[in-house]
C-alpha cells in the first residue's frame, strides 16, 4: 500500500479508535446507573439548533486557544498547565488597555490584544526562567502561579475597577464601542459568532507555520524529540525552554479575547473562568496539529453545549459529558501510543523488505552484467 | 513463614555429572527487522570455570546475553541447563534455573541498605530482617565477598557496589553468573579485586559467563574464551594458546587495518589548539579534566586512548561547547573559539561524531532529512533567513545516502528504523558536509556491523587526505592504532604520555591507560 496513504489512514484511526472507546465506557456508565441510554446518545447527537451552533463556535473558538497554547509546551516536552492563570492576567491587563483607551478605535484594539500576549508570555516566562534557571518543574511553578494569577487579578481589579451602577459587580471601564469587534450571525440567531475568529485561523496557520517552517520550530521540535541530541546539535535548551513557555503564554493570552472584544466587554468578577484546562485535553485529542485541536475544540464545545437539555429532556445530569470528555483523555493517550508503536513496527518491517528487495535486484544486475 | 529452599538444597537438584556443561546453547538465532543479531551460536559453558565471551560491540553479544537471561526469546536453536533442554521467556525463569546476570549499569537504590536492596523483589526467600543478614553474611563469607549487609549503598565505592550486585544474584541461587563488561567501570586495583572474587566463585563450582571486549583482561582470567563476530560463534580457544593480537583478528575477522598503507598527510599548520583546559567535577571530586592541551596539525588524525570515564567524553563535550564551566582556550584555524555558543562552533568548522548517537547523534523518531538538518539548523543547504528549507535538505540528504552508502529506501524513512551502521553513516555524512575543518570522531565505529565499520575507517582516512583535523577517541586500541597519527593516553582527566602509533603495542598502550607506567617509572 502507498506509505503516504497508510500514514495518513494510520493517524484518522487513532482518533476514531479513541472516541469509538469513549463512547463505549459512557455508554457503560450511563447502564451501570440506570439512565436511558439511547435517549442520551439521540439527544447528545441530535444536529444543533442554529443558536446552539453559534455557541459551538463561540465555546470551540476560546478552547482552541487554549490548546493551542498548551501544544507548543507539548512539542518540547514542557507541560504548561498554567493557561488558567496566564488567560486572567492577559485578559485583565488588556481589558484595562482597552478600557483605558489611549488610541482611537481598533489601534486600541490591537494594543490590548499585544498587552494581553505580553502578559501572558511574561507571566508564563517566569515559569520558564525558573526551569531554566533553577530547575524547577514547569507544573508545580505553572499551577502556583495559576493561584497568584487569581489573587493577583482580584487585588488589582479592587484597585482599578469602577462598580457598576445599582449593583455589587465591579469590573473594569468598558471598552468604547469603536474598539470591540464585531461579530456574524448563522441565520436568523440572535447571538453572533465572535468576529475573534479570524486570529484564531491566523493563530492556527502561525502556529503551523512556525513550528514546521521556521528554524526556532526545528529547534523546539528538537528539544522535545531529545534534549540530549538537541544540546549536541547546537541549541540552548535553557533559552528555548524560556521561549517556548513564553510562547505558549503569549497565545494562552488570548484565551479570554473572543469574550472581551465579543460579549463582555469589560473584565469583571463575572467574567467566565476555567477557560485554561480544557485545553489539556483538546491538545492530546488534536495531537498537537492545528486542524485537529481545531476539530477537538469543536467536538468538546459541542458536547458541552448538547448537554444543557438532557437535564431537561431525559433527566440525566449533564456533568455525564464530562465522563465523556475525560475518557476521551485516556483513551486518546492509549490509542496514539497503539498506533504509534504499530506504525513505527511497519515502518520497520517495511525498511527491511525493501532493503531486500534492493540487495537482491543487485545480485540479479550482477550476474546478468557476468 | 515457610521460605523457597536455601542454596544448599538447590543445589542437589541441579547437580551436573561431570562433563555435562552448565549451560549448553545450541543453534541460537535471533532476527530483527533488518538485522541478523545472532545467528548459529553454539557455546558450552563448563561447570566452575570462567568463560569469556568477546567480540566488538555490536557482534551480537548482549542479544545472546538477553536470551540467555530470558529477556528475549530466540527464533531458533535450544538452550541446556545442566544438561536438560529449557525455555527461558522471561528472567525469573531464567533465576529459577539457576542463571543469574550483573548488568553493567548498577540496579541498585542508593539511599537503601545492602540488605534492603538484596532482599528487594526476593522477600519470600529469607524474609527482609535478621534470616536475611544471617544469610547474606554467610554467602559474603564463602565468597570473599566482604559486603556488609547493613552500610547504604550511597556510601559504597564502585567496586562494592559490583559486589552487592553479584550478592543479589547469589542470594537468588544462582548457579550461573553473566557479567556484563564488569570492568568498564572499575579501576585497576577493583579489576584485580574482581577477578580474585570470580576465581573464587569458580573455586566453589560455579560458573562465570564474562563478557567484554578487553582482550588482556580476558586472557587473564578467563579458562575459555568464544569469540562471537556477525552474531555467531567463529571460534573457542583456550586463554593459553592465543595472543591479545590473534584474538582481535578472530573478533574483526580480518587484517586490522593499518597505518603503512596510507602515507602520512600531517602537515605543520595547527588547526586546533586546546590549551590548560579544565572541567572541575561539580560533585566536589577531583577534576575530571585538568590541564589538557595538545594540538592537531592540518591532515593529522590525533587518537585519544584511555579507560572509560576517564575524562575522555567531557574533553569531547569541553571542545564542543556543551559542558559549561570548563576553562581553558580552545582556537581553531586562529580563531579562539573558546568563548562561542556549541552553534557557533559547529559554524565555524566542527563536525562531531558523537559517542551514544542514540542520545546525541539522532532525533530517532524523525525522518533521516529532518536529521540531515539536525546540526545544521543555520546553514545551507538545510536552512536558510531562519527557515527550514524542506526540498534542499531532502535534496542533501539523499546525497549522502548515496555518497556514504546509507542502506535505506529513502530520505523520508524514520531514523529508527536504520540499522546502527547505517545511522552511524548517516552521521559521519552529515558532520562530513558543511565544510568541517575539525571531525571530533568518539567511537565512531560503537555497535556497528563490520561492514560499515570499514567504510567509517575510510571515511576517516578520506578526511585525515582532504586536509581536516581529525580527534578520534576510541576504546578499541587496534582502531586507535590503525587509524591515528599521533596517541595521547588519557588518565583521570589528565594527559599522561604520548605515543607513535608505529611503534606502539595495544600492550604498552593498556598499561599506560591503567597508569601502571606510572608505578614502574
Amino acid at each position: 500500500m502507498n506509505v503516504r496513504l497508510t500514514k495518513f489512514l494510520l493517524g484518522l484511526g487513532a482518533p476514531l479508535l479513541a472516541l469509538a472507546l469513549a463512547f463505549g465506557i459512557t455508554s457503560l456508565v450511563l447502564i451501570a446507573a440506570g439512565d436511558p441510554v439511547g435517549e442520551v446518545w439521540s439527544t447528545l447527537i441530535s444536529w444543533p439548533e442554529q443558536r446552539n451552533q453559534v455557541n459551538i463556535i463561540n465555546n470551540a473558538m476560546v478552547l482552541f486557544f487554549s490548546a493551542l497554547a498548551v501544544s507548543i509546551g507539548f512539542r518540547m516536552n514542557l507541560f504548561n498547565i498554567g493557561v488558567d492563570g496566564q488567560y486572567r492576567v492577559a485578559v485583565f491587563a488588556a481589558a484595562v488597555v482597552a478600557g483605558e483607551a489611549w488610541l482611537p478605535g481598533y489601534l486600541n484594539t490591537a494594543l490590548a490584544i499585544v498587552a494581553a500576549m505580553v502578559a501572558g508570555a511574561l507571566w508564563a516566562g517566569f515559569a520558564g526562567l525558573l526551569k531554566a534557571t533553577r530547575g524547577v518543574s514547569e507544573v508545580i511553578a505553572t499551577i502556583m502561579l495559576n493561584f497568584i494569577a487569581t489573587s493577583l487579578v482580584a487585588f488589582l481589579l479592587a484597585k482599578l475597577a469602577v462598580r457598576e451602577q445599582g449593583s455589587n459587580i465591579i469590573g473594569t471601564k468598558l471598552i468604547p464601542e469603536g474598539s470591540r469587534i464585531g461579530g456574524f450571525s448563522i441565520g436568523d440567531a440572535p447571538a453572533q459568532v465572535y468576529g475573534f475568529i479570524v486570529f484564531s485561523v491566523l493563530a492556527g496557520l502561525a502556529y503551523w507555520f512556525v513550528l514546521n517552517k521556521t528554524r526556532f520550530g526545528f529547534d523546539l521540535r528538537a528539544t522535545g524529540a531529545s534534549s540530549t541530541a538537541a544540546v549536541a546539535s547546537g541549541v540552548s535548551v535553557k533559552r528555548m525552554t524560556i521561549l517556548t513557555m513564553m510562547a505558549s503564554g503569549a497565545i494562552a493570552g488570548l484565551v479570554g479575547l473572543p469574550i472581551l472584544f465579543g460579549s463582555a466587554y469589560n473584565y469583571g468578577s463575572t467574567f467566565q473562568s476555567g477557560l485554561g484546562f480544557a485545553g489539556i485535553a483538546i491538545a492530546l485529542l488534536g495531537r498537537n496539529h492545528p486542524v485537529g485541536i481545531a476539530l477537538g475544540a469543536l467536538l468538546f464545545a459541542y458536547l458541552d453545549e448538547q448537554s444543557n437539555p438532557l437535564q431537561i429532556l431525559v433527566g440525566v445530569s449533564p456533568d455525564i459529558v464530562a465522563i465523556t470528555q475525560g475518557v476521551i483523555v485516556l483513551t486518546v493517550v492509549v490509542s496514539y501510543e497503539i498506533v504509534r508503536r504499530y506504525g513505527v513496527k511497519l515502518e520497520q518491517r517495511r525498511v527491511a523488505a525493501e532493503l531486500e528487495a534492493m540487495r537482491t535486484t543487485s545480485k540479479q544486475t550482477e550476474e546478468v552484467a557476468r | 513463614m515457610t521460605s523457597s529452599p536455601p542454596p544448599a538444597d538447590l543445589e542437589k537438584t541441579t547437580t551436573t555429572p561431570s562433563g555435562v556443561p552448565a549451560v549448553r546453547l545450541r543453534g541460537i538465532g535471533k532476527r530483527f527487522p533488518g538485522v541478523i543479531a545472532n545467528d548459529d551460536i553454539n557455546i558450552d559453558v563448563a561447570r566452575g570455570s570462567i568463560h569469556a565471551i568477546v567480540g566488538e560491540n555490536g557482534a551480537g553479544k548482549s542479544t545472546l546475553m538477553k536470551i540467555l537471561y530470558g529477556v528475549q526469546a530466540p527464533d531458533s536453536g535450544t538452550i541446556e541447563v545442566g544438561g536438560t533442554e529449557v525455555a527461558l521467556s522471561s528472567p525469573a525463569d531464567a533465576i529459577r534455573e539457576g542463571i543469574g546476570m550483573v548488568f553493567q549499569h548498577f540496579m541498585l537504590a542508593d539511599n537503601l541498605t545492602v540488605l534492603e536492596n538484596v532482599v528487594l523483589g526476593a522477600e519470600k526467600m529469607h524474609g527482609i530482617g535478621g534470616k536475611a543478614r544471617t544469610e547474606i553474611r554467610a554467602i559474603s563469607d564463602a565468597y570473599g565477598l566482604g559486603v556488609d549487609p547493613d552500610r547504604r549503598v550511597e556510601d559504597l565505592g564502585v567496586g562494592a557496589r559490583q559486589r552487592v550486585e553479584i550478592l543479589k544474584v547469589l542470594y537468588r541461587g544462582a548457579k550461573v553468573i553473566i557479567l556484563d563488561e564488569p570492568t568498564a567501570v572499575l579501576v585497576p586495583q577493583e579489576v584485580d579485586e574482581l577477578f580474585g572474587n570470580l576465581r573464587e566463585l569458580k573455586r566453589e563450582g560455579l560458573s562465570v559467563i564474562f563478557i567484554s571486549h578487553k582482550l588482556d583482561e580476558v586472557l587473564s582470567v578467563a579458562d575459555e574464551i568464544t569469540v562471537v563476530r556477525r552474531g555467531t560463534t567463529v571460534a573457542t580457544v583456550d586463554p593459553g594458546s592465543v595472543t591479545s593480537r590473534q584474538l582481535a583478528e578472530l573478533m574483526v575477522g580480518a587484517e586490522l587495518p593499518t597505518p603503512s598503507t596510507e602515507a602520512s598527510t600531517v602537515t605543520d599548520q595547527v588547526l586546533l589548539s586546546v590549551r590548560g583546559m579544565g572541567l572541575a567535577d561539580s560533585a566536589g571530586g577531583r577534576p575530571l579534566l585538568s590541564d589538557v592541551s595538545f594540538d592537531i596539525h592540518r591532515g593529522e588524525v590525533l587518537g585519544i586512548a584511555g579507560v572509560e570515564g576517564n575524562g575522555q567524553a567531557e574533553l569531547v563535550e569541553a571542545i564542543m561547547g556543551m559542558r559549561p564551566g570548563s576553562t581553558g582556550t580552545i582556537t581553531l584555524a586562529d580563531v579562539d573559539i573558546s568563548g562561542f555558543s556549541t552553534h557557533r562552533r559547529r559554524e565555524a568548522g566542527i563536525g562531531y561524531v558523537p559517542e551514544d548517537r542514540h542520545r546525541h547523534g539522532l532525533l530517532l523518531d524523525a525522518p533521516l532529512w529532518e536529521n540531515r538538518v539536525l546540526g545544521h539548523q543555520t546553514r545551507k543547504p538545510s536552512a536558510a533567513r531562519g527557515l527550514i528549507r524542506r526540498r534542499a535538505a531532502v535534496a542533501d540528504t539523499q546525497r549522502i545516502i548515496e555518497a556514504y552508502d546509507v542502506r535505506t529506501p529513502g530520505p523520508d524513512v524514520l531514523a529508527r528504523a536504520l540499522s546502527g551502521g547505517n545511522q552511524q553513516k548517516l552521521i559521519v555524512g552529515r558532520e562530513m558536509s558543511g565544510d568541517p575543518v575539525l571531525l571530533i570522531a568518539a567511537h565512531p565505529t560503537r555497535g556497528v556491523d563490520v561492514g560499515a565499520q570499514g567504510a567509517i575507517w575510510d571515511h576517516i582516512k578520506n578526511a585525515r587526505r582532504l586536509g581536516l583535523a581529525v580527534l578520534l577517541i576510541s576504546a578499541d586500541l587496534d582502531e586507535l592504532i590503525g587509524l591515528s597519527d599521533r596517541i595521547e593516553v588519557i588518565l583521570r582527566g589528565r594527559l599522561v604520555g604520548s605515543f607513535d602509533p608505529s611503534d606502539v603495542t595495544p600492550d604498552r598502550l593498556g598499561s599506560a591507560m591503567t597508569g601502571a607506567q606510572e608505578a614502574t617509572a
